[in-house]
């Protein structure tokens, strides 16, 4: 148990040195992040004013396409350095190999989305901070289960042809639950008085989705990766 | 499925659907405004007066029709392999004399 | 088992000929009349589309575990199985609908689950097709996690709050009703089972044919 931990930890600890030095990824999903928003924001105005709900909708939205760039660019890097196959030469248990990757996956989308509330709140003058606990705790239990399913296509798919547009193609049918709770959750919130219970509701539901990818994501990584 | 059958199942599914109606307003969400009092079908206005048979037989028209294509799909993709592992038996055959 | 096929299909198909007589002999249903018929066939694609994306999702993980050939097999043929009932039941549905609750389609949990399950094996077609070498086990993935889906598709309409009837319905019709839909069904049942063997024994065929290939090009 401790070395799983440890392996998984010295994965991410690789790869936000190497996020740190070049900050390639996280600039370009944060940037590509925010023009989403943008051309959301201007998309839906009325009145010139954007609409509060469609705030909810565009938040989630610019998470998950920003997040499917991000978890391309990732294992792309990975697979020109060939690093990824020196991990899964390393004497380390695969699953935690896995984890290493899903932990640093959400934390740099972790970082898009710290830039990205406000800014969405701000747009579509939502108030998305009103509830900051459970928004965070909405936000990080939404980031999860999306990355949990897209880490494993993602790495999956490393050594596939036309990798780049099959990668949505699995991976949004399978988040859309995902990505409807975090929207719900995020609405119940946005409400004139904040209905916590319903925002409650959605952040369990995730909580739940996040147990069964995570646990089956760590199930399949070992046979989906081996030749 | 070869993209071929696909298109045209889709088509079908369109020229259903097309000819139902999307030219018609979609109705809000939810259950069609209540009328009142009791009002016999022949007197509903006309948009109400749905009609039910057609919906059904296009439903059980598309279902026979769908699964004969696939039968048909299947059908000739069997009969393609088959014909090649013929010929090939054939040549080795040939080949191994 | 290539025997049976042509006798399987053609008693699928007089059953199917047949069952629109049966059906027409059925009871109408108090509120909603004579669309309500289609759910003679909407109900039985349903249930095989939910069976066949369990079956492909169980082929997949066996495959995963043991790599054996002829699990990917049965799981390729599920997968497209279940797109061709998901298409009919996602066809069907809405043409009911649209009588019987005015829309073509509503975003409830059921609804939106189900189409997203149907796309969920229509990208596993897509990968088998455009993956290139490798793409059986990507796919036996996907199918996992496909498979993970159903079980929330069956209760949604029962802990949801949806416009979809629950699952009380079926077991509690009277018998003038149910006869004709067991009828059905086992029509559906058959003719399921007839379409994946046929579709196994394609693909059985496909990989003996590059397995020649291989052995020529030596």
């Amino acid at each position: 148990m401790h070395e799983f931990f440890r392996v998984a930890w010295i994965i991410v600890k690789k790869d936000l040195t190497v996020e740190v030095r070049s900050r390639e990824i996280l600039y370009t999903t944060l940037f590509f992040a925010i023009s989403c928003v943008l051309v959301f924001a201007v998309a839906f105005v009325r009145e010139g004013a954007a609409l509060t709900e469609a705030g909810a909708g565009i938040l989630w939205i610019a998470i998950a396409f920003a997040g499917t760039l991000a978890l391309g660019r990732t294992f792309e890097r990975e697979r020109h350095t060939e690093t990824l196959r020196a991990l899964l030469l390393a004497p380390a248990d695969r699953p935690a190999v896995y984890f290493g990757k899903l932990v640093g996956i959400v934390a740099l989308l972790a970082a898009t989305e710290l830039i990205l509330l406000p800014l969405v709140a701000l747009l579509f003058q939502a108030p998305l901070l009103g509830r900051p606990l459970l928004m965070g705790l909405l936000m990080a239990a939404g980031t999860i289960g999306f990355c949990a399913v897209g880490t494993l296509f993602a790495a999956m798919l490393v050594r596939a042809r036309s990798r780049d547009v099959l990668l949505p193609i699995l991976l949004y049918p399978i988040t859309i639950p995902v990505i409807i709770a975090g929207v719900r959750g995020t609405l119940a919130l946005l409400e004139q008085v904040p209905n916590e219970a319903l925002a409650r509701f959605w952040i369990a539901l995730l909580v739940f989705f996040d147990v069964v990818f995570v646990t089956l994501s760590l199930w399949t990584f070992e046979p989906l990766m081996t030749e | 499925m070869k993209a071929v059958h696909v298109a045209f199942v889709l088509l079908i599914a369109l020229l259903v659907f097309g000819h139902e109606g999307f030219a018609q307003p979609q109705p809000p969400a939810g259950p069609p405004p209540q009328i009142e009092g009791f009002v016999p079908v022949d007197s509903l206005p006309p948009a109400e007066q749905l009609p039910a048979a057609r919906l059904l037989i296009i439903a059980y028209a598309f279902v026979w029709v769908a699964i004969f294509f696939y039968v048909w799909s299947l059908w000739k993709r069997l009969g393609k392999v088959e014909g090649e592992l013929h010929q090939l038996a054939k040549r080795t055959g040939a080949n191994a004399r | 088992m290539r025997r049976m096929f042509l006798p399987a299909l053609f008693v699928a198909a007089a059953m199917f000929a047949f069952a629109p007589v049966y059906v027409a002999r059925a009871p109408f249903e108090s509120t909603m009349g004579l669309v309500q018929k289609i759910f003679y066939f909407h109900f039985p694609s349903a249930i095989l589309m939910l069976t066949s994306a369990i079956v492909s999702g169980v082929g997949s993980a066996w495959f995963l575990a043991r790599k054996r050939p002829s699990a990917d097999r049965l799981a390729f043929a599920a997968a497209e199985l279940t797109v061709l009932f998901g298409l009919l039941t996602l066809v069907t549905g809405p043409l009911w609908a649209r009588k019987a609750w005015g829309v073509w389609w509503q975003w409830d949990a059921r609804l939106t689950m189900s189409l997203l399950l149907w796309m969920i094996f229509v990208a596993y077609l897509l990968l088998r097709k455009y993956g290139g070498p490798g793409s059986e086990t990507l796919s036996a993935g996907l199918a996992v996690f496909g498979m993970a889906n159903v079980p929330f598709i069956y209760v949604s309409v029962n802990v949801w709050r949806t416009i979809h009837p629950k699952t009380t319905v079926v077991p509690t019709l009277p018998v003038d009703m149910s006869a004709p839909l067991w009828f059905c069904f086992a029509a559906f049942a058959l003719l399921y089972m007839t379409l994946l063997t046929a579709r196994m024994r394609l693909e059985e065929q496909r990989s003996q044919l590059e397995q020649l290939y291989l052995e020529i090009e030596d």
